[in-house]
């Protein structure tokens, strides 16, 4: 099958990619951005693992071929936070316990990033459900939980003070 | 002027942040941006990618393979199958349990999504489109996916490459698709008592097939490298020195060329203990092409094919008093192992630890026998988040129990109580052959009854049925109560090898001048915070602050050899191997110390991070003092350097327990439910880090719901798995998994250096009975005495119909 050029910007950088029209935005995140942080839990779009914000959508990027979001914006997990600036959510899952093994984290921290504009004061019971994209086979969620909740009241006070 | 204030005792325990803080978590940093390093994520320069041709048939004689289709399309470079691995005598492969099992189909498969050929090629796009195009010529034979049909006199032979042997690895074989019958205790005297007795309750529990399916699926990376002879190879191993004298065995490459790395691992739960196909294929593949092959599961292949658990058929009888003491214990089990015995337990136990099943109870005889049979499923019989079939010994007892309550119509909570083995019973001798090491079931039941205010829980359970029969309601209350004994950490070198390998564990530690130190273990971190929590043992032990420690573990050409993490065996062995070589290095400290004081050794005394000496100790050497000294001072009678070493041979296994109550509404014309309240209460002897120990629990608890509710590897008479995609196989999500209220009672174990005995597993064993006896114990007044996990709605609606609940 031929390849073909597609421009994506990814992370807030344009990227030049070549790829099969059949090729998964996954496998490209993975393989030739060496994006490693969203990560292949089933290929089927159930686990979430792969999530990651197109456009300003949750988006799990083993559903759609990359030649789909040509010209489209995306953020990984590596677009969240830095090693000397990490997101509030980082911060929270880290504070909280709110992961074990890791492997469903940057997928989770991305929808919960997600979660939180869509829904910037979330109920428990809301955080559950908008998180129900994303398993997780380790920590059975109820830190998951927390560490949204507490970030969401964590940036919530730093909006209230900066205005 | 505070500043000049020294540090009080207890601030100079907490900044060492050593056994019971609730440290936040090393591993955390990386994990959270998305800089793990799990297999996948390696990239290797001329990497290859290799991927499975599988079978549609469970059970097939291959009449031929074409790969001539295949090896044409651009970007394939190679197709494997067992003639290619025959020379090399690695078309088979030992299991684990003393069987073998085919690497690629040896002339027929026995199971669907067997490995039939092993397509290399450029990029994973071009392995699919070769597999897709290799060409196999199938004969289909009758399947049989039942194991009492398969030891029928007529069934099928599966393994045609055992025919006419009588003599397996665990005894003598009965029938072609027999594997073995292990025993324990007194058959005789075990009929006597049921013979005898005023009561005996009687029942077949069946725990189902399932799969522990880690998010991260298994995967490898071989790379041999041709010019120095040496062989490397990453992957998803809960066990990479096991894998190492594995490889070494099967291929003949001296141990010492191999280097076995396991990077992050994204969960295990047992998944990730055995050797699979795709281990063997992507070593030869590499020897064969020179470069390095990457192999990974997708979510099917990992379902369908590797490590399935559990699929016990377990017979029971309990006999007891018109009172409720019990008397004797029997149970049959009928253990189902698919087409290979590729079970992962220590080699003496063919069924695992399955005979812990007399549980939490003082029963004075009981016997169990176990038949392994082959059938047309996959292979495995891990231990899924379990210590070697304990869950499957718990579940059966804890519903044993439950039947025994509706049989002499007692409360269940109260037939435990009286049958507990007591507090000063212990150390206790069991009828069918264990040394449980210490508990106190007594103190953590009616911590649990009390915490969840039973006797009212009972009321409302009766209120609510009498509404139900007035018409007022149609929902039910379910009490759903569990007592588990586990029996982890295997395990002394006397009677637990795997592969001839005892299965001790340890620890090697370098303490750096500056006084920062590594430490180095056997064992591999899935999730559970090893780099934390070994951390914290040492800095205890050692008086350095945890923050100042490495834990490394997962590559053998720098950890010392140790059998790995699985059977919640990391901190009742590799933890105590670490405490003892912290021991080494504080008795070396001791006597730097004595020197630099000037003082006799046994006039120094360890305190929190220093020695002082008795009675002074305002005279004192910290341990950061001790650590330079050791690199820049001639010492009389003492070599340079602090650095330690240990292998730990446990004496016994350790025997954590809990309290489960799980209280839940069911509705009885949708099959429903909704789990109102979930108390765990667990012992686990001494506590390392109470954060990772209740995320454990959580995390257990969370599977076990799965287990009991909903999840399982189920296949129709054809043998097709109809389960094989996360839409069939059932994993709750943050909206139907409850909050769970963790507690605790802290009996230390007096073997275990540290006292402590490992947590891992504990809420899978316990929760899988609590959510099960739950569903039984809500439909109990209905007439209800056995019914068949796993609980989904389906199945709750079935239970309701059957006992002419709707009308
Ligand atoms: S890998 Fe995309 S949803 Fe699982
Ligand atoms: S932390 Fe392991 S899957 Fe979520």
């Amino acid at each position: 099958m031929g390849k073909q050029h597609y421009q994506i910007n990814v992370n807030g950088e344009a990227k030049d990619v070549l790829a099969e029209p059949r090729e998964l935005l996954i496998h490209t995140l993975r393989e030739q951005l060496e994006l490693t942080g969203p990560h292949i839990g089933c290929e089927t779009s159930h686990c979430g693992a792969c999530t990651v914000d197109i456009d300003g959508k949750s988006v799990k990027s083993c559903t759609v071929f990359t030649a789909q979001v040509a010209g489209k914006d995306i953020t990984t997990i590596e677009g969240l936070g830095s090693p000397d600036g990490m997101h509030v959510l980082q911060e929270k899952f880290r504070e909280h316990h709110g992961l074990q093994c890791g492997y469903c984290t940057p997928g989770m921290i991305t929808r919960a990033h997600r979660l939180l504009q869509e829904n910037p004061s979330p109920t428990e019971e809301e955080v559950r459900f908008g998180m129900a994209g994303n398993l997780c086979r380790c920590t059975g969620y109820q830190n998951i939980v927390k560490s949204i909740l507490a970030a969401a009241a964590e940036m919530n006070a730093a909006k209230e003070a900066a205005e | 002027m505070n500043d000049m204030t020294p540090p009080s005792r207890e601030e100079r325990i907490e900044s060492l942040k050593g056994m019971g803080s609730s440290r936040k978590r090393v591993e955390d940093a990386r994990f959270t941006q998305g800089k793990g390093n799990y297999v996948d994520d390696i990239k290797m320069p001329g990497m290859l990618f290799g991927d499975f041709v599988r079978s549609p048939y469970a059970h097939a004689r291959i009449k031929s393979i074409d790969s001539e289709a295949a090896l044409a399309i651009p970007g394939v470079l190679a197709v494997l199958t067992a003639k290619d691995l025959e020379p090399l005598g690695l078309h088979w492969m030992p299991t684990l349990a003393g069987d073998k099992q085919m690497v690629l189909a040896d002339g027929k498969v026995l199971f669907q999504g067997q490995e039939v050929a092993f397509v290399v090629a450029t990029d994973r796009y071009a392995a699919a489109d070769g597999c897709e195009a290799v060409v196999v010529d199938y004969e289909e034979l009758p399947v049989v996916v039942d194991p009492f049909k398969a030891l029928a006199e007529d069934a099928p032979v599966l393994r045609e490459d055992l025919e006419g042997q009588t003599e397996g690895a665990h005894g003598p074989r009965r029938h072609h698709n027999h594997i073995f019958t292990w025993e324990a205790g007194e058959k005789e005297a075990t009929e006597q008592v049921l013979d005898s007795a005023e009561v005996v309750a009687e029942e077949m529990v069946y725990y189902h097939r399932t799969h522990p399916c880690p998010l991260e699926p298994c995967g490898c990376v071989a790379s041999m490298d041709k010019v120095n002879g040496k062989l490397t190879l990453y992957g998803t191993f809960q066990a990479p020195h096991a894998i190492r004298t594995v490889v070494s065995l099967i291929s003949g490459i001296e141990e010492h060329n191999i280097r076995v790395v396991s990077p992050d691992i994204g969960g295990g739960f047992g998944n990730k203990v055995g050797a699979y196909p795709g281990y063997v294929c992507s070593v030869v593949a590499s020897i064969v092409t020179g470069k390095p092959v990457k192999w990974i599961e997708d979510r099917m292949d990992n379902l369908m094919t590797t490590a399935f658990a559990r699929d016990y058929w377990m017979k029971g009888k309990i006999a007891a008093t018109k009172e409720g003491k019990i008397t004797g214990l029997w149970c049959h089990t009928t253990a189902d192992h698919g087409g290979f015995d590729a079970c992962a337990d220590p080699t003496k136990f063919p069924a695992g630890f399955m005979n812990i099943c007399t549980g939490s109870y003082d029963i004075p005889t009981a016997y169990l026998a176990v038949d392994g049979v082959y059938t047309n499923k996959a292979p495995g019989g891990v231990a899924y988040r379990c210590s070697f079939r304990v869950t499957e010994a718990a579940y059966f007892i804890e519903r044993m129990i439950e039947i025994l309550a509706i049989e002499l119509g007692m409360d269940a909570a109260e037939l435990r109580r009286i049958n507990f083995i007591k507090k000063e019973q212990f150390p206790y001798q069991s009828a069918l052959g264990w040394e449980y090491d210490s508990g106190d079931y007594h103190t953590a039941w009616d911590k649990a009854l009390k915490a969840v205010g039973y006797d009212d829980l009972r009321k409302e359970q009766a209120e609510r049925v009498e509404a139900f029969n007035r018409g007022e309601t149609r929902k039910l209350l379910g009490i759903g109560l569990t007592h588990f004994t586990e029996i982890v950490g295997a395990g002394p070198v006397k009677n637990c090898d795997i592969l001839g390998l005892g299965m001790f564990d340890s620890c090697e530690i370098r303490i750096h001048p500056t006084g920062s130190a590594i430490a180095r273990l056997g064992t591999i971190s899935q999730g559970q915070g090893h780099a934390t929590t070994f951390a914290q043992i040492l800095a205890s032990e050692i008086g350095l602050p945890a923050d100042s420690i490495t834990v490394e573990e997962g590559d053998t050409d720098t950890a010392p050899y140790g059998l790995g993490t699985y059977g919640s065996r990391s901190t009742p062995v590799a933890g105590a191997a670490t405490a003892m070589a912290g021991r080494k290095i504080r008795a070396k400290a001791q006597m730097i110390a004595a020197y630099l004081l000037e003082v006799h050794d046994d006039d120094v005394e360890f305190d929190v991070d220093r020695f002082v000496v008795k009675g002074a100790p305002e005279r004192f050497k910290t341990m950061k003092e001790i650590a330079f000294a050791a690199y820049n001072q001639a010492i009389p009678g003492i070599e340079p350097g602090l650095e330690a070493v240990s292998y730990y041979d446990p004496p016994n296994m350790t025997y954590p327990f809990g309290a489960y109550i799980c209280v839940m509404e069911i509705d009885v014309d949708t099959g429903t439910h909704e789990i109102r309240q979930f108390y765990a209460l667990d012992d686990c002897g001494t506590r390392i880090n109470p954060m990772i120990i209740e995320g454990q629990v959580h995390g257990g608890l969370t599977e076990a719901l799965a287990i009991a509710m909903g999840q399982e590897i189920a296949y129709d008479e054809m043998g097709n798995c109809k389960t094989g995609t996360l839409m069939d196989f059932f994993i709750p999500t943050a909206w139907e998994t409850p909050n769970y209220t963790t507690d605790h009672t802290t009996t230390p174990s007096p073997h275990h250096p540290i006292g402590a005995k490992g947590v891992g597993e504990s809420p899978n064993v316990g929760g899988v009975p609590a959510f099960s006896n739950a569903v039984h114990d809500a439909f109990r007044a209905f007439g209800l005495r056995q019914s068949h996990m796993p609980h989904d709605h389906w199945r709750i609606w079935k239970i309701a119909n059957g006992l002419g609940l709707h009308g």
